[in-house]
């Protein structure tokens, strides 16, 4: 590849159901001085270009390029506002350093998802217009769909999400940034209220708010600035069909081909040989183990008992969302990849605090788009 | 061109054949509903309406004075240092006389949205806001307006509990 360039600033808020003290632009303006700060950088003079990622929907501001500049100390230099996960910005930002257009970019992205009150309104607006919105069902049912078909397909089981749940809730307990913490046992996950079956009510990731903030950096710029830079080594994304007639409903196949990318472009063979953690989509507990197997750490069907043999517990071989992920974490509509890469680049400083894994050198973050898209993107992070 | 041209080649649509339903569509009604945080520094600016009061906040830094209020400078990049009460006068900065409603309704009274920057601000900036109490054609840049409150009663906390701005 051309320019390399590694990640030198990290910015976050805690992330919480309700931030009604604060107006977004205030939210990102805390996240963004700590990665500045982090970063040892003055915005106005040392940044060169702003990436952000933002859906109007769920902004309620069209245009919403627009509002982005000021609370990033963007005004008046290059910005560019994505609708998609955080690490498709955290892509184009990394495009625009290895192009050699820019040294220094910024990427934001954040949640006031506790703004929206018609959020599963505003989801059903991304079905198709003519054949599925008409039938007017909550979209949560495409998750149970999914589950259903993946849980009948690849022999997972209810049990097998339920020890995700417990898992990532537990793990959150260790991340003061997390918002659903719970000392929650597997059998109490699995009696816990059906939403659309087979998906109870803790297999979906309750919704946050908060905003991160990610400083790239050209090599050059990045080795001055940090003794301990996050190299980018690999990145991909892919979608799949949007048709929810069509598609493979037992499989992540998104995710498999924008990890096969990711692993590419970093020159990765076995995936489980060579990364050290991972930070992956939880959006629902069975999209962890459709993930993981998408992303080549196991077998199909084999996510579930790799998770039962406590493989992917923070002590595990593989440890999978030790910050909590989505579901300890709270769910940050399309800022959620952007924290995945904010948890792994932590691990991979020795930053992460009570949930840091020992001599990690490699990790990879995953980011999903929700229901009901089929929208995926991985990067790979080397210390 | 086309006044030449009695009868356009192809078939022609009617409303009756989207009523008759011969031409199929479909049609969807949004539903989105939002609640934003007003956060630290909308919040105060909308309580001082609420009080008939109009603040902006100052950036020792850059020494600005802007209104509506922001909690950091955008210049700066640093928080705001000082809140400042500021008076409900100012001049007008640019103006426009607006004909139709934003569901494209003809208005034979134009409505005057204007940007009224407002006195003690530095460098002048300015609050959107509408003109009234006054002849559209007698509107110029430059024409020195005061806030027009509504009763304390009537107020809510929004930018309408300044109703609009009038000459002075």
């Amino acid at each position: 590849m051309s320019q390399e360039v590694a990640i030198v600033g990290i910015g976050y808020t805690s992330f919480r159901p309700l931030t009604p003290e604060v107006s977004y632009k205030e939210l990102v303006y805390e996240a963004a001085v700590k990665a500045y700060e982090d970063a040892g950088l003055d915005p106005r003079s040392d940044v060169d270009s702003i990436v952000s990622v933002a859906e109007d929907f769920t902004e309620g501001t069209s245009i919403f390029d627009e509002y982005v500049p000021d609370q990033l100390g963007g005004m008046l230099k290059p910005n560019v506002t994505i609708p998609g996960d955080g690490i498709h910005g955290l892509a184009t930002a990394y495009m625009q350093i290895a192009s050699g257009i820019v040294d220094v970019v910024a990427v934001e992205a954040h949640s006031k998802a506790s703004n929206v009150l018609t959020l599963p309104r505003i989801t059903a607006y991304a079905m198709d217009p003519v054949l599925n919105r008409p039938l007017r069902a909550n979209p949560v049912f495409i998750a149970g769909m999914e589950m259903n078909r993946y849980l009948y397909t690849s022999g997972a089981t209810r049990e097998h999400c339920a020890l995700v749940v417990a898992k990532n809730k537990r793990n959150a307990l260790l991340n003061p940034a997390a918002a659903f913490g719970a000392a929650l046992e597997p059998d109490q996950a699995l009696d816990s209220e059906m939403v659309a079956y087979p998906l109870s009510v803790v297999d979906i990731s309750p919704h946050a708010d908060g905003a991160i903030v990610v400083v790239l950096a050209s090599a050059e710029v990045a080795q001055s600035l940090t003794d301990v830079p996050i190299w980018i080594r690999g990145i991909g994304w892919c979608n799949d069909s949007p048709s929810l007639e069509n598609r493979a409903w037992g499989r992540a196949i998104y995710a498999e081909e924008a990890g096969r990318m990711a692993y590419r472009t970093a020159g990765i063979r076995n995936a489980m040989d060579e990364i050290d953690l991972a930070e992956i989509d939880d959006a629902y507990s069975y999209k962890e183990l459709q993930h993981l197997e998408a992303l080549g750490f196991c077998e199909y069907g084999r996510g579930g008992f790799l998770t039962a043999d406590g493989v992917t517990e923070i002590e595990g071989a593989l440890p999978v969302n030790a910050s909590g992920g989505s579901i300890g974490g709270g769910h940050l509509l399309d800022a959620s990849g952007l924290r995945a890469v904010v948890e792994v680049a932590l691990q991979l400083r020795g930053e992460a605090g009570a949930h840091q894994i020992p001599g990690v050198e490699t990790g990879l973050a995953f980011g999903w788009r929700g229901v009901p898209s089929t929208s995926g993107a991985a990067v790979i992070l080397s210390s | 061109m086309t006044v030449k041209i009695d009868k356009f080649p192809g078939v022609y649509l009617h409303e009756s054949d989207f009523e008759q339903g011969r031409v199929l569509y479909n049609t969807w009604d949004p539903q989105a509903q939002y609640a934003w945080d007003a956060g630290i520094a909308i919040g105060r600016y909308l309580s001082e309406l609420k009080q008939g009061h109009l603040v902006g906040v100052r950036c020792n830094q850059c020494r600005r004075t802007v209104v509506p209020p922001r909690a950091f400078c955008e210049w700066c990049f640093r928080p705001m240092d000082d809140w400042v009460n500021l008076p409900d006068t100012g001049t007008v900065n640019t103006f426009s006389l607006c004909y139709v409603t934003w569901d494209m309704q003809y208005l034979t009274e134009p409505q005057i949205p204007a940007v009224i920057d407002i006195d003690g601000t530095r460098p002048s900036v300015g609050i959107m806001h509408l003109l009234g109490d006054v002849d559209p054609k007698k509107v110029h840049i430059g024409m020195r307006v005061q806030a027009v409150w509504k009763p304390e009663e009537e107020r809510t906390g929004s930018i309408l509990d300044i109703r609009h701005f009038k000459p002075v």
